[in-house]
């Protein structure tokens, strides 16, 4: 059987864990020790995890991240979230393809009493702002417990392979995401004052101001904070069209989780819906894993993420259809192909602009929400509850980091633990860091045509120093006050060293450095490049593109080599002449045949657009309530059971409101639905102080170990 | 245009059936509450079970007559309610529940009702997964059942609409016009209606309501929590009820409903008075060790969601319901004791001949048993 792991990969290790069996429906698959089960399904190739009772319909990964329920396998007889369970050496997992049975249990567990744990400051989510806060409240010593629902700690950060952009000195920009993690976590870890419990979900926030938790997958207690703090980042939108709930259509943050951080090739042909850094981010990704990237839609006219993203897969040789949206995914039990469409001024598809292209994946990225719930809980119930990072406004990881230390600066003064201000510049780097792109300007193309310089291909307002801040020489300018200015290169040719730090360290790739020194009719450029330096070999030919992608040519290799420091960032240098040396901005990876559509447009069925994926309720049961007259988002759901799945209305929530919004009914009108606990779903016996059922592991180990 | 014949205060278990039949007698009914849209306060948060295995006549025969609208609704109206004929079981592993419900079971069968005690091996057959160490045995009364709360409530509510009635939502009551002794009318926060008639069916709020037209109705909310499980394969017939007591609760009780969830609930003793309705961190671990003492198999199922919902109760556990005796025209059908939910259809029609003064004999019985000015005294064995 083929399977599909990455066995390189231009940045990321590649995984050396231990194989173990595990059976799929019977048949002895292979498993790297410690993954979760759905990795492992997708490393063999098995993305369609069962079927929905309801209607049949096929199911398979969605969040990857523990939320929803669409993932659920039987493992071992008991149904699990394969997203969240570790495979097990022998373990036996199958398909639900109906309501599964429950497990015979025979006698009576031991049951404890639940315990309850005062703590000072709970803080919930280990990622970018989580840690950074208990990073300045165990500083000052205060008794902080800090849970997170994965493995590791680092939250999404563990995930991103870029460079990070941003200020370097407040939140180690230029450094890529997955080392901040490591630095962050180490940092905490060495604090005496903060405990650390990993594998945590919290699942409820009750109205006697205690946390209920599921402590290392097994174990519910009690945590009563003086002061809570949400760190739970945000939940990926989700899109209403056509065969959306299909195998292979799921979110951008689920991607990553299995290609960066399970070194799963979860896709062969990879489509992308949105144009936000996480959508453009997400096919860098890909690419870096050796996955095509066949195309990415953005509804809007401009892309909303950061230029140099959208730049840099241009380059590598991505098509990007601005104004246009999906209008189908099509296949019967996972995706196949996806149809697109040009939109109008309404954002309505126009007709006979549909175009369609093979692929295996559809990986949605229009947008996040903040992860809330509990912060909205916590207020209502009259706790002293805190928020950071993007569970208090979406914004970029070095925003988490920096809010989260500001908060936890909050936090200790509220204590009373430090007198210490919050200095006035912090908030002010905040506000910069959250900044949204500025407008993109012209490119600023030096007109000399002599010594070494660097060309900024860096057109956009955004937060971002590491060119500035690595120049030894200090010849590239960026207002201290003001990150986002764009930055300056002295106005002479004469003064750099050619040291290449300034191309290697941009987080958008956007530098490149040319030297006339050797030869002014025939230039070097240098070219940072993130993949596998093995594609490339000095003497061969390679396709450059101008900074928005164009081709320009095809040059010659002269050299190919890493600095000291740089961390996996290749230095290309090219010989290109002197006609377009200076435009030359990156080096085409993708064959250009792999973007071409299908030569007919496939269609899919009207009725087939789901907004409760749980329920699997559709926008036309919804739209016809709303045409009846009911504004109460309880009464949709009393009705049609949206919103009362296994994820609690994580998904279909937003996509009810945009409903509404659609049937022209302003929100004011409209009756939120009440949230209740809990938000994750966790085994009665647990709340019973029973632990967690299912098998036991030492007795598989025996049965399975290879 | 804002005259009616009667206006019904809350569009819950109760006033929406009454509106429904009161509509379809040729009444001109107005509905008013102060939620959003039907069902949004009790109605939703009962947890569906139906039974006629009370102890008293009145509950028996307002109950048997629900079951005989629910049981025959989809056939009737071609609507799924999932009502399931489940049957309900009292489970006894002492001797103390033995007893209370053998001597119950000779009240019940004097009124015809189908329901019998079964010795533990019997009992075993008829709900296999319940821990068999210690069980006497327990009654099985195989003609309850239970139904959606949220589908049914939202079909009742679409035939009162049908049938004529009229609803207003997001409209809190904030007096009735009484003149001369008689209600005339009532007035909300955002518009004023006319009627003959006003039927207090507001549930947790009718004392409240009471208090507009002068009158001290002893309800008082008490919370109970109740919780819903992720839907597995069908192992688990009727509801079963355990009313030992043990620390911090009373009974609780659980079925499985036809698409999978368990969903259960269970009675914190001493009660919670109070319109409090937010969650709290004891119930979980509560009612979770009873039921994996009692059903083991229950460990391994997750728990998906948990709410709280409010029991209006009286002094003695049973409804008040009837005309005022001192306010003309206000009729009480109140203090349902977190029975609305069973007693619904049954009352609807009762009030409704109560209005339009086509009352039996049965009726005239019913409302003695029921009435708002009998003398309170001890509380119903099974509430």
């Amino acid at each position: 059987m083929t399977t599909y792991r990455i066995d390189k990969h231009p940045i990321l290790p590649i995984s050396t864990r231990e194989k173990v069996t595990f059976f799929w429906n019977g048949q002895a698959l292979t498993a790297n020790r410690g993954e979760m089960i759905a990795s492992a399904l997708f490393a063999n190739g098995i993305r369609t995890f069962g079927h929905h009772p309801r209607d049949g319909s096929p199911q398979g990964i969605f969040c990857a991240n523990g939320q929803c329920s669409q993932c659920l396998v039987i493992a071992n007889g008991v149904p699990v979230k394969s997203c969240m369970t570790e495979v097990l050496p022998g373990m036996r997992v199958e398909p639900i393809d109906e309501l599964p049975r429950l497990p015979e249990v025979t006698s009576i567990p031991a049951m404890h009493e639940i315990e309850t744990i005062k703590v000072t400051v709970l803080i919930l989510g280990g990622g970018p702002a989580g840690m950074s806060a208990a990073g300045e409240l165990g500083r000052d010593g205060v008794d902080v417990l800090l849970i997170d629902d994965k493995d590791r700690l680092g939250g999404k950060l563990v995930l991103q392979t870029h460079r990070f952009f941003g200020s370097v000195e407040a939140v180690h920009a230029g450094t890529r995401g997955i080392n901040i993690a490591s630095l962050l976590s180490g940092e905490i870890e060495a604090l005496p004052s903060v405990k650390i419990w990993t594998n945590s979900t919290a699942l409820a926030v009750f109205s006697d101001k205690k946390i209920g938790v599921l402590r290392g997958g097994d174990e519910y207690v009690l945590i009563e904070p003086q002061v809570l703090l949400v760190a739970t980042g945000a939940r990926e939108k989700s899109l209403a069209f056509k065969g959306n709930t299909l195998p292979g259509v799921y979110g951008a943050g689920a991607f990553q989780t299995l290609v960066n951080r399970d070194r799963v090739r979860a896709a062969e042909r990879l489509f992308i819906v949105g144009g936000g850094n996480v959508g453009l981010i997400a096919g860098y990704h890909a690419l870096q894993a050796g996955i095509e990237v066949v195309g990415l839609v953005e509804a809007l006219p401009e892309c909303g993420g950061y230029k140099v993203h959208k730049d840099k897969l241009a380059r590598l040789g991505v098509p990007i259809y601005t104004s246009h949206t999906v209008v189908s995914a099509n296949g019967d039990d996972q995706v196949e192909s996806v149809t697109i469409a040009q939109i109008d001024d309404k954002f309505q598809p126009v007709p006979g602009t549909e175009k369609s292209f093979a692929c295996d994946t559809l990986l949605i990225a229009v947008g996040l929400d903040p992860v809330n719930e509990f912060t909205a809980k916590a207020r209502e119930y009259g706790m002293n509850v805190f928020d950071a990072g993007d569970a208090e406004e979406i914004a970029e990881a070095s925003t988490a980091i920096f809010s989260g230390r500001i908060k936890g600066r909050m936090i200790a003064r509220d204590l009373g633990v430090t007198e210490e201000e919050i200095p006035n510049n912090w908030s002010r780097t905040a506000q910069i860091l959250k900044s949204k792109p500025g407008r993109a300007g012209e490119e600023n193309i030096p007109t000399w045509e002599e010594g070494v310089f660097p060309i900024l291909h860096c057109v956009q307002e955004i937060p971002c120093n590491p060119c500035s801040a690595v120049c030894p020489k200090g010849l590239i300018k960026i207002d201290k006050s003001d990150i986002r200015v764009r930055p300056r290169f002295i106005d002479d040719p004469h003064q750099c060293l050619g040291c290449e730090q300034c191309v290697a360290i941009c987080p958008g790739l956007a530098i490149t450095l040319v030297d006339y020194r050797q030869n002014k009719e025939m230039p070097t450029v240098t070219i940072a490049y993130e993949f596998s330096p093995e594609s490339l070999k000095v003497g061969g030919e390679i396709t450059v593109t101008d900074s928005v992608g164009e081709v320009l040519g095809d040059v010659v290799v002269e050299d190919l080599r890493a600095i000291e420091r740089n961390d996996h960032t290749v230095l290309v240098r090219v010989r290109a002449p002197k006609e377009y040396a200076k435009h030359v901005a990156g080096i085409r990876v993708q064959d250009p045949s792999i973007s071409k559509p299908l030569p007919e447009v496939e269609e899919r069925l009207e009725d087939d657009v789901i907004v409760c994926r749980c329920e699997r309720v559709t926008a036309g049961e919804v739209r016809k309530l709303i045409r009846s007259g009911c504004r109460d988002m309880n009464e949709i759901k009393a009705v049609t059971r949206a919103g009362m799945g296994a994820c609690g209305g994580k998904t279909c929530t937003p996509l009810i409101k945009r409903l509404f919004r659609e049937e022209g009914v302003p929100l004011s009108e409209v009756e939120e639905n009440v949230k209740r606990p809990l938000f994750v779903e966790v085994p009665l016996g647990v709340f019973a102080g029973a632990g967690s059922p299912g098998v036991d592991p030492t007795e598989q180990e025996e049965a399975g170990h290879e | 245009m804002n005259n009616y014949d009667v206006i019904i205060i809350g569009a819950g278990s109760v006033g929406v059936p009454t509106a429904m039949s009161m509509a379809r007698s040729g009444l001109n009914v107005l509905v008013l509450d102060r939620f959003s849209s039907a069902g949004q306060g009790s109605n939703k948060a009962a947890i569906g079970g139906i039974r006629a295995t009370h102890s008293d006549p009145a509950k028996i025969r307002l109950c048997l007559r629900t079951l005989e609208v629910v049981s025959a609704w989809d056939e009737t109206y071609g609507q799924d309610i999932e009502w399931t004929e489940g049957g309900y079981t009292f489970v006894a592993y002492r001797k103390h529940e033995e007893e209370t419900f053998k001597t119950l079971l000779k009240t019940q069968h004097k009124y015809g009702l189908d329901i019998d005690w079964y010795d533990k091996d019997d009992f075993l057959k008829i709900v296999p997964p319940v821990n068999p160490d210690g069980l006497i045995g327990g009654t099985f009364s195989p003609h309850d059942g239970h139904c959606s709360t949220l589908l049914f409530g939202h079909a009742l509510h679409e035939q009162a609409l049908h049938a004529g009635a009229k609803f207003r939502f997001n409209e809190q009551v904030i007096a009735i016009d009484v003149h001369e002794g008689h209600a005339r009318g009532v007035k909300t926060d955002r518009a004023e209606y006319v009627a003959p008639i006003v039927v207090n069916a507001a549930g947790p709020w009718a004392r409240e309501i009471g208090k507009l037209v002068g009158l001290d109705h002893p309800v008082n909310p008490d919370s109970h929590e109740g919780g819903i499980t992720e839907p597995v394969a069908h192992f688990l017939g009727p509801m079963v009820v355990d009313v030992r007591p043990a620390l911090g609760s009373a009974n609780y009780y659980f079925y499985q409903l036809s698409t999978g969830q368990v969903v259960f609930c269970i009675t914190p003793s001493p009660s919670i008075w109070g319109f409090d309705r937010r969650e709290t961190s004891t119930f979980l671990p509560m009612v979770a060790r009873r039921m994996v003492d009692l059903m083991p198999i229950l460990s391994n199922i997750r728990v998906r969601r948990t709410w709280r919902g409010l029991y209006p109760m009286t002094p003695d556990g049973s409804p008040l319901v009837g005309r005022s005796q001192e306010i003309g025209g206000y009729i009480m059908a109140i203090g349902m004791c977190g029975q609305g939910f069973m007693l619904g259809v049954g009352l609807g029609e009762l009030l409704t001949r109560l209005a339009t003064g086509d009352l039996t004999s049965d009726d005239e019985e019913t409302l003695h048993i029921l009435s708002p000015y009998r003398q309170f005294h001890g509380e119903e064995a099974l509430k």
